[in-house]
């Protein structure tokens, strides 16, 4: 069938037989719950060895001596070798894009050269026959540090007082971002209520179940690199390998299998990877660094970590006035490469307020050096802050003047009719649905029985709270985000499908399988677009000599953009196969069409030959087909956003909770979600990937936070002491959708995987303070929200 | 230090090499056996991922040596798949999407089969409590709940 | 990471296991629940890990001469399943579920809890309110040591290099006997943020021999011995009260001392109610 010839009431979407809006099963989940996966950990090669690192114990500190000799005689050791020594083999990268004005950093290296700047940064690298031995011999490097003064409070980096952690920057300055949009100030004097306060978001961390692994073998013979490597973007890994490493990007390939968790963890450059990769070069073997859990809350990268100050106007009536926001984040010494540490507070800058129609607006945020473990985009990116603080004083100001929360929505969140439109940032929505949302989640939670339970409990001495948070989400990021600045970042995706000799597809997709079901998403795609049964389409992803080039998994952008290039992809096949069809069959290609793996009539139905046929002909038996013909039975597409920077999705989250006011304990009763993303390809996968995201999202709300001292160091690092949620503190969580495909591709799918996370702190922080409200509690505004500070906003300790 | 010579029974085959005591039960069925089902996350006995059995109980992985085990029985996640034995429950997993990285996953199952074992449909409460020693960072537990939940249901039916 | 190096002997019995800790920087390996997590963190070197785990006898329950003794190798699975302890240990009943997790009940161990000490642990302050007592074989023979003199500092014990320990001695509950528990704990199975085991003996309306145990405030479980002549006084406000002097809790990665010492007069609190009701 001719997709524009397509009856009244259909979409290009509603093939015959298509897979788009059905909840298929993963064709990957069988294997993985037999334990047949292959994670990089799993990865082993001929003659490899171990790496271990030596670690800084200082926040800050001058290497004055390092003595290798002993570790150096350990039986089964290998090398022990230097950060000087590694960067003969390794360049120093410096994380800045040039669209964020005026961000700065300094070259960091893969393993520290004369000085260490947090603490964990690796100081020495060991490689040996095991990672025990490597270990053994790690405790024997003697090295001597000079300790630094640390700058760990980023209040007082910018001090004069306080020392600049790169000198040759000339300030702790990393990155600093205004706007002023209206007229604040008249807006603010002219409500009728002003709320004011201060937001603390605690530094949190991704803790991905499989830690950070690299498995790099460098064939000195063949001179070619390859890295088994667990990563969001191995095209974006494949050029800054060959970049640091001298060397062309074809003569390095990125290997990604199963990867453990991700969560954008692992979609920037690790020191300890680099230098992996680099002792492999260096020694000319495979060599294997899978980071423990202790390494992991020291290097893998931290967010949020943000002090936000800020202001909301609102009139008598609930008209939302004004927003005014003070940012401030200290991200350690380095911003982190190649995404750079500048993102969530641009982020933050752009989001606040995001959800509503309200001209006034004016953020500041300043990105700060310290000497902590760095910080970088962690899933939701700036979201989750954004989203707290927006609604935190959306409902700080209903609560002020007196209204319903949900009432103080209606009154303000843009309309849903008035697209397209802007935001006071400058973020251009194509179409949104705040209000759609905002009615199915009322009647999903039953919203005024939920207020008379709460009401009768409350009567009875039990404190429960409910708590909203509307947000929008970035997706289906196009050049705007990274390319523009100079990153080499693919925002394009690629998809190339080839039909096997049987009848098959195999589709190679650029972007990632991370375990939120990319593989599934471009099978489904493929095999509505060219019509087969899903079983009858495999899909490869993950390495860079055999699959297009494009950007991964990040941002929320394998189902928008990486499904709309398989689904061009799946078409442009279909069109070259049904050309063999009709050379075969002397028919017109046009009234033919592919269905359930067969070429049938396109106006009946009637089946004509089985791919399997076509396949075998145009193989096997080319000699049959007409002088002239050439059969092309593989297609590529690519695809990436034109019409608008990003794909906005919207949608409003819900907590209900209970707060035991003796003791400060939180127990969290039911939390719903409702999530636009547009066309929904596998409610299931939408659904999944935003409970997840709410239950990260709940992580940073209640447990979740790295403590570190004055001097630098961190207090908890380890899974015993930094709480990750656990199945018997987590509530179940009803998801629903409302549904505006973006116009922008054919299959109209925008991203989900940010959704949850970015709604469930503010949601969470909102429903606590609605339950401690009535007993005059102050208001929280601080997370994680732990028993203490429930306890000391009920003034029961100090 | 002195290697130790061990024998047991992995997984229903008898297994004979040499050891060093420091090595934990879930290193030496991922590096020595190859059984790389068996999954390290924390080794600090947190995570739950190396969860394996050992003479029939679900135990961490990382807090066994492997020397221990000399005269016992391991089983893992490739043993009980073979066996067919949790094939319901691998089954109510992947129709439920009750994974999504999957590293987690086959320590979970393991876990789950042994509340599963006792009989019976446990409460939701009851099955995140079982649960709560086993770290999921992608999935937010419920779907994990509802699929363990659904087998419950299935087999106390069959029961019944 | 990876345990730094070590032997590993197994014991053949207790006479074994203690011949074979004459070595310098041995370790008892029972459970391992605790230990194996630090040898592979290497926050501790042994030189050789004595393993109990084969010992025949010390996985025993019984009762005897109105006493309940568990012996050191009961997995906390089984001292859970056990109907002996259900009756004459409500205490230990009520607390062993708190202790982590399925995995880990499988494996980690009556002694192994109590001889680690970890002063968060529930176990050592069970046994310390129930007034119970430790049998210890060492190079001298066995000998017996009452709770109250067996925690002596942060993970020290009355334990010496060469001891095991062998068993725990409960007195059974009678009809009087009256018990509390309760703690407050972020995640299910974690270590508490603050925890409270507590005895006492029901006569008429009054309480006596009322013994209150917290733990996760200090270095080991901590008596609050004001606290407990309030109760037995019958004045549960002027208890809550001397918890500011019987208890001195420091800071920690979870709470300050301050939450925590507020907390502990919640439990007390509820636990007291607990201390009024008879059993089942």
């Amino acid at each position: 069938m001719n997709d524009r010839d397509l009856p009244a009431g259909l979409t290009a979407l509603d093939r015959p037989n298509s897979y788009i809006g059905r909840s298929v099963a993963r064709p990957n989940l069988a294997r993985l719950t037999q334990g047949r996966g292959q994670y990089v950990s799993d990865v082993v090669l001929p003659r490899m060895a171990h790496a271990a690192f030596v670690r800084s114990p200082h926040a800050h500190a001058r290497i004055k001596q390092i003595n290798t000799d002993a570790a150096k005689r350990v039986p089964g050791v290998i090398a022990v070798v230097t950060g000087a020594e590694l960067a003969t083999v390794c360049t120093p990268w410096v994380g800045v894009l040039t669209h964020l004005k005026g961000l700065k950093s300094a070259p960091q290296h893969a393993v520290a050269v004369e000085r260490a700047c947090w603490q964990g940064e690796a100081v020495v690298a060991v490689v040996a026959r095991t990672r025990a031995l490597a270990e053994d011999a790690a405790e024997l490097v003697e090295v001597e540090y000079e300790e630094l003064p640390a700058v760990t409070d980023a209040e007082t980096a910018l001090d004069k007082a306080t020392p600049v952690i790169h000198p040759d920057l000339g300030d702790n300055l990393t990155f600093e971002r205004t706007l002023d949009a209206g007229q604040v100030d008249k807006a603010l004097n002219e409500s009728d209520a002003v709320v004011e306060t201060t937001f603390l978001f605690g530094r949190h961390t991704g803790v991905t179940n499989e830690p950070r692994a690299a498995v790099a073998d460098w064939n000195e013979g063949a001179q070619r690199l390859t890295v088994h490597h667990g990563t969001q973007a191995p095209h974006m890994m494949q050029n800054i390998f060959a970049k640091h490493l001298g060397l062309a990007e074809h003569q390095v390939r990125v290997v990604t299998n199963d990867v453990g968790g991700s969560f954008g963890i692992k979609v920037h450059v690790y020191a300890d990877e680099m230098a992996t990769v680099a002792l492999s070069k260096l020694l000319k073997r495979p060599v294997k660094y899978v980071a423990d859990r202790i390494e992991s809350f020291v290097t893998d990268i931290h967010a949020r970590d943000h002090r936000v100050k800020a202001r909301i106007g609102v009139t008598k009536d609930g008209r939302i006035t004004a927003f005014e926001i003070d940012d401030l984040t200290g991200i350690g010494p380095y911003s982190v490469y190649p995404r750079t540490s500048g993102i969530e507070a641009n982020q933050i800058v752009n989001l606040v307020g995001g959800p509503y129609a309200c001209p006034n607006y004016r953020a500041r945020a300043r990105v700060v050096f310290q000497n902590k473990n760095v910080m970088c985009q962690y899933r939701a990116v700036g979201h989750p802050i954004a989203t707290a603080v927006t609604e935190g004083l959306v409902e700080l100001a209903a609560a002020k003047i007196g209204i319903d929360p949900v009432e103080v929505r209606r009154k303000n969140l843009i309309a849903d009719e008035a697209y397209p439109c802007g935001s006071a940032a400058g973020l251009k929505f194509e179409k949104l649905s705040h209000h759609a949302s905002l009615d199915k989640l009322i009647a999903m939670m039953d919203y005024d029985r939920l207020r008379r339970d709460q009401a009768a409990a409350r009567a009875r001495g039990i404190h429960r709270g409910i708590g909203f948070a509307a947000f929008i989400e970035v997706t289906n990021p196009s050049a705007a985000f990274y390319g523009v600045g100079g990153a080499r970042i693919s925002s394009q995706d690629g998809a190339t499908v080839r039909l096997d000799a049987q009848g098959a597809v195999i589709c190679h997709t650029g972007v990632t399988e991370q375990g939120q079901g990319s593989e599934a998403v471009i099978a489904q795609v493929v095999a509505t677009s060219f019509g087969v049964p899903l079983d009858r389409v495999r899909v490869i992803t993950g390495d860079t000599d055999n699959t297009p080039y494009g950007g991964g998994t990040w941002a929320s952008r394998a189902a928008g953009i990486g499904g709309e290039a398989a689904w061009q992809a799946g078409k442009a096949l279909r069109a070259n196969v049904l050309a063999v069809a009709a050379s075969i069959l002397q028919a017109e290609p046009k009234a033919l069409d592919i269905r359930a793996a067969a070429v049938v009539d396109a106006d009946t139905g009637r089946e004509r030959i089985g791919l399997d046929e076509v396949a075998r002909i145009a193989y096997f038996r080319p000699d049959t087909l007409p002088p002239g013909f050439q059969a092309e039975l593989m297609a590529t597409r690519h695809y990436v956003p034109r019409a608008w920077p990003f794909a906005f999705t919207n949608g409003i989250q819900a907590s209900h909770l209970e707060v035991d006011t003796d003791t400060g304990f939180v127990t969290l009763l039911d939390h719903w979600v409702v999530e636009d993303c547009g066309t929904v390809i596998n409610p299931q996968l939408v659904d999944e990937q935003i409970r997840g995201g709410v239950v990260q999202g709940i992580g940073a709300a209640l447990f979740e936070h790295c403590l570190y001292d004055a001097q630098g160091q961190l207090l908890n690092g380890n899974m015993a002491d930094y709480l990750v949620p656990m199945a018997a503190e987590m509530p179940d969580i009803q998801v629903g959708h409302v549904v505006t495909p973006t116009g922008d591709s054919e299959i109209g799918a925008k991203g989900a995987g940010e959704a949850g996370t970015a709604g469930a702190p503010g949601a969470v922080m909102n429903a606590v303070n609605d339950a401690l409200r009535p007993l005059g509690a102050r208001s929280i505004t601080v997370m994680p929200i732990t028993p203490g500070v429930v306890l000391q906003a009920l003034g029961k300790s100090e | 230090m002195t290697a130790h010579e061990i024998t047991l029974t992995v997984n229903g085959e008898e297994v004979r090499e040499a050891v060093e005591p420091r090595t934990t039960l879930v290193d030496f069925l991922r590096d020595t056996l190859g059984l790389t089902g068996s999954h390290v996350g924390c080794e600090h006995g947190v995570c739950g991922a190396c969860s394996v059995r050992l003479d029939g109980a679900v135990v961490r992985g990382c807090l066994t040596l492997a020397v221990q085990c000399d005269g016992h029985k391991v089983e893992t996640i490739e043993g009980a798949s073979d066996s067919g034995a949790i094939a319901d429950l691998q089954e109510a997993f992947r129709t439920r999407n009750a994974l999504q990285c999957g590293y987690c996953t086959p320590a979970m199952l393991l876990t789950a089969a042994e509340l599963l074992a006792g009989g019976g449909v446990p409460s939701r409460a009851a099955i995140r409590e079982h649960l709560s020693g086993n770290y999921c960072r992608c999935t937010g537990y419920h779907a994990i709940i509802d699929a363990v939940e659904a087998v419950a249901r299935v087999r106390a039916g069959a029961t019944s | 990471m990876k345990p730094a190096p070590f032997d590993y002997a197994r014991a053949r019995s207790v006479e074994h296991a203690v011949e074979l800790l004459g070595r310098e920087g041995a370790r008892v390996l029972a459970g391992g629940q605790s230990l194996i997590a630090t040898l592979n963190m290497r926050l501790s070197h042994p030189s050789l890990l004595v393993d109990i785990n084969e010992v025949t006898g010390l996985d025993r329950i019984a009762r005897r001469n109105g006493h309940i003794e568990i012996g050191a190798l009961v997995r906390h699975v089984q001292a859970e399943r056990s109907a002996e302890i259900a009756q004459t240990a409500p205490l230990v009943a009520r607390a062993l579920p708190h202790i982590g997790h399925p995995a880990i009940r499988n494996r980690g161990t009556i002694g192994g809890s109590i001889a680690f000490a970890d002063p968060a642990a529930e176990l050592p302050a069970c046994l310390l309110a129930l007034d119970g007592e430790v049998e210890i074989a060492g190079p001298a023979g066995k000998r017996t040591v009452k709770a109250d003199d067996f925690f002596q500092g942060l993970f020290e014990t009355a334990l010496g290099p060469r001891d095991v320990l062998i068993a725990i001695r409960l007195p059974a509950a009678t009809h009087d006997t009256r018990v509390g528990f309760a703690e407050l704990a972020r995640r299910h199975g974690d270590y508490a943020m603050v925890g409270l085991a507590a005895a006492a003996r029901a006569n008429g309306t009054k309480l006596t021999d009322v013994r209150l145990v917290f733990f996760g405030v200090g270095s080991t479980p901590v008596r609050a011995r004001d606290a407990e002549a309030a109760l037995a006084a019958g004045d549960l406000e002027a208890g809550v009260k001397a918890l500011a002097r019987n208890l001195d809790p420091p800071d920690d990665v979870q709470a300050t001392g301050a939450v925590k010492k507020h907390l502990a007069g919640v439990l007390l609190r509820r636990v007291a109610r607990q201390l009024t009701e008879a059993p089942q």
